[in-house]
């Protein structure tokens, strides 16, 4: 499934031309997750996502791969309502999530966080000791109430994220201490600490070296069986590597989406083509 | 350009060195230029600043000394009141105790001439002296008691003994009775507590800067108690809370108005709204501090935005993605990391209105007050009025006195300036 990306030569199928812009593969799965539908983005008059439609499967790693600029984030942002944070962001359109609509007025994007978490970019620990960073999410939401109730959702998060042999015995110690990928760990934690549906990623590896990678990327597998994943990353290798269903953006469209297998190897639209085969990037 | 540079790479390589190199010269001496600018002007400002202080210093050291006399007061039967101690006449005394000193002095001018020479202080002395351990009759007390101003500026030089009579205030009867102490090893300069134990008097040997220190620390009280948590939580709200539309940019441009608006306009306020229409009471340290308070505010907003905004975007998001609310992010991540910038502004803000005067002249905190202010309610001077009253005053004495209370002032808000170096390591985290 690799070697497509370093061959030139795909053989001869019938693609999409360049210019579609509409979604093509299997954007409906049996068991959905979250289902948006038509979800269009703006950011002032400004218009970075258009029609969006696509559902995000229990338990399976969806991932988002396109040119960088093409809306891979915004898109994600949208999961979790973090674009309200955004003052001129504007989103149209449904995001269903446990048979709500995400954006309806009456629902309060604090339990609806606690559910889809989020893991960023460059990894940002809070400046506090790495035990603060985990419990402190708990603690807000009254899901731990004693000390040991935290001290177990610590040690229970640390150990799902792979963490807890490395940091056991400096828990009292700054969480921005930790090297890149640590820290990156620490955040998967926190982000898993008030036990979510959905974990949304962006780009968690595009600041770290490849072996704190290959780390982050054996925990996405194994965090698969318990949550649902949507990660965007820039390097196709690794949406290979983790995902089982592929997104990819193009320019504010999603261009296709499938499984992952057969979009790298079997891409069903020229630019999917273009993109993995690495023509332009 | 591309082709040439790969054919004849070694010899473009040389070129282009050449040009770096002509170009050096000419680059170093434009740093060394401005360095040397730089150094010029942090020389300038320390040279100013050096002789402010030597002269404040120079001025204002011999404050700290106040020439003393040492009188002999024996204490008779029949002196001292029995019953009621307090009513005893200590000034009478202290007259014939002076008398008894100088035995030859027997004309009634001379003899008040003759008084002149010791404090109206003395007779104090001589009470407190003996309600603290009553004598018993026929005892002698050897006191130190204040001699008069004039006498203080003739012992530290400031005023000259071989002048005509007429130019000096003292004349040479009085001289020869100083020097008959100074034969008598009786008269020496000594640590001036009454500096630092009293209010403000018309006697510049009995004037103390303790009631404006008092009057000041009630007055910032006050400030600080007011502005501190009115000026952070205006600052979280429109930092963090508020949203972005007209009505915030117009705030935000009023609040950066109000910092440059002179401060003489705040006591205006004061004057109008506290005095005339609260109807508070004057010259008080509540309605100083209220002005003060609204004199610092907008200092302590604009340094408290700018601690919030250094404040990393990311560590909001991390805190809102696991599901904090706004409230939440702002009190467990990101005051914690804004305190520091907001203890400095306020701290920087509170030295500001330490050294205040003109508000506090509209509302009347310019008053002679001689007792010392035991509460916000009293009526009080502050530091920077007091140097302005001594250095309104005519005796020569008040203008060393002007000088130590600019040091003391100084020295508060050099005490206060470290105190926000050393919050601002404390609470800063270096992680
Ligand atoms: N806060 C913002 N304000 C305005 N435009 C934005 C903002 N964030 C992103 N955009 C624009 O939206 C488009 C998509 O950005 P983004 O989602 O970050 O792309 P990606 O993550 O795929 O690289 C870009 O053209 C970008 O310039
Ligand atoms: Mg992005």
């Amino acid at each position: 499934m690799l070697d497509v990306l370093n061959t030139t030569t795909v053989e001869k199928r019938n693609l999409a031309p360049r210019d579609s812009r509409k979604t093509i593969g299997t954007v409906n799965v049996p068991n959905p997750r979250m289902v948006c539908r038509n979800v269009n983005v703006y950011y002032g008059d400004k218009q970075a996502i258009r029609n969006v439609t696509i559902d995000i499967g229990c338990n399976e790693v969806l991932s988002m791969i396109g040119p960088s600029g093409c809306g891979k984030s915004t898109f994600l942002r949208c999961l979790n309502r973090m674009n309200d944070t955004i003052d001129n962001c504007r989103v149209e359109g449904d995001i269903i999530f446990e048979g709500n609509d995400i954006y309806d007025p009456s629902i309060d994007v604090v339990p609806l966080r606690a559910q889809v978490g989020m893991v960023f970019q460059k990894p940002n620990p809070f400046p506090k000791s790495i035990y603060e960073n985990i419990a402190w999410a708990p603690k807000i939401h009254g899901i731990v109430e004693s000390k040991s109730d935290a001290d177990e959702i610590v040690e229970t998060s640390l150990v799902k994220a792979g963490l807890w042999e490395e940091v056991k015995d400096r828990l009292d110690q700054p969480g921005t201490g930790l090297s890149g990928g640590q820290q990156q760990r620490l955040c998967i934690a926190r982000a898993i600490a008030v036990s979510p549906e959905v974990i949304l990623m962006d780009e968690p590896c595009s600041a770290l070296d490849p072996i704190a990678t290959a780390k982050i990327e054996d925990l996405i597998e194994e965090l698969r069986s318990h949550y649902t994943i949507a990660i965007v990353t820039h390097s196709m290798q690794q949406a290979a590597r983790v995902s089982q269903r592929t997104a990819f953006f193009h320019l504010g469209d999603l261009i296709e989406v499938g499984k992952t297998d057969d979009v790298f190897t079997k891409p069903l639209h020229q630019l999917t083509e273009d993109y993995i085969t690495g023509r332009y990037g | 350009m591309n082709n040439s540079s790969t054919k004849n790479g070694s010899r473009n390589a040389g070129r282009t060195i050449d040009i770096v190199n002509k170009g050096l010269k000419r680059r170093y001496r434009k740093e060394k230029r401005f360095r040397l600018y730089g150094i010029l002007s942090i020389a300038a400002s320390a040279a100013f600043l050096a002789f402010l202080l030597t002269s404040i210093v120079m001025n204002g050291y011999s404050a700290f000394l106040q020439t003393c006399i040492r009188l002999d007061v024996p204490i008779e039967a029949g002196m001292i009141d029995e019953s009621n101690p307090k009513r005893s006449d200590f000034q009478g005394i202290i007259k014939s105790a002076i008398r008894e000193y100088y035995p030859d002095v027997t004309e009634r001018r001379e003899k008040r001439e003759l008084y002149s020479l010791f404090s109206s202080g003395a007779a104090y002395q001589l009470r407190n002296n003996v309600l603290d351990n009553p004598p018993e009759a026929g005892a002698t007390l050897s006191l130190w008691v204040l001699a008069d101003d004039d006498v203080d500026m003739l012992m530290k030089g400031h005023m000259k003994r071989d002048v005509p009579e007429s130019e000096r205030r003292l004349n040479d009867r009085q001289l020869r009775w100083i020097e008959k102490l100074e034969n008598d090893d009786r008269i020496e300069k000594r640590f001036n507590t009454t500096f630092f134990t009293s209010g403000d008097s018309r006697e510049p040997e009995l004037a103390g800067i303790w009631g404006a220190v008092r009057g000041s620390f009630y007055t910032m009280l006050v400030t600080l108690a007011l502005s501190f948590p009115i000026g952070i939580a205006a600052a979280v709200y429109l930092e963090e809370f508020a949203p972005k539309n007209l009505a915030t940019d117009f705030i935000e441009v009023n609040i950066n108005n109000l910092a440059a608006v002179p401060s003489i306009v705040f006591g205006l306020l004061g004057l109008a709204v506290f005095l005339n229409f609260f109807g508070m009471p004057r010259s008080t340290p509540l309605v100083g501090g209220i002005v003060l308070m609204l004199m610092t505010l907008p200092t302590i907003i604009i340094a408290s935005r700018a601690a919030l905004k250094a404040v990393p975007p990311s560590i909001r998001e991390a805190a809102l993605g696991v599901g904090s609310s706004k409230l939440q992010v702002v009190s467990s991540h990101v005051l914690p990391l804004a305190l520091p910038g907001m203890l400095t502004g306020t701290i920087i803000g509170m030295a500001q209105a330490l050294g205040e005067t003109a508000p506090l002249l509209m509302i009347g905190m310019v008053a002679f007050i001689v007792d010392i202010p035991g509460g916000f309610t009293d009526p009080a001077a502050v530091m920077p009025v007091q140097i302005y009253l001594w250095a309104d005053s005519p005796e020569r004495a008040f203008v060393e006195k002007t000088s130590a209370a600019i040091m003391v002032l100084l020295g508060f808000l050099i005490a206060m300036n470290a105190l926000a170096v050393v919050m601002r390591k404390k609470f800063e985290r270096r992680w």
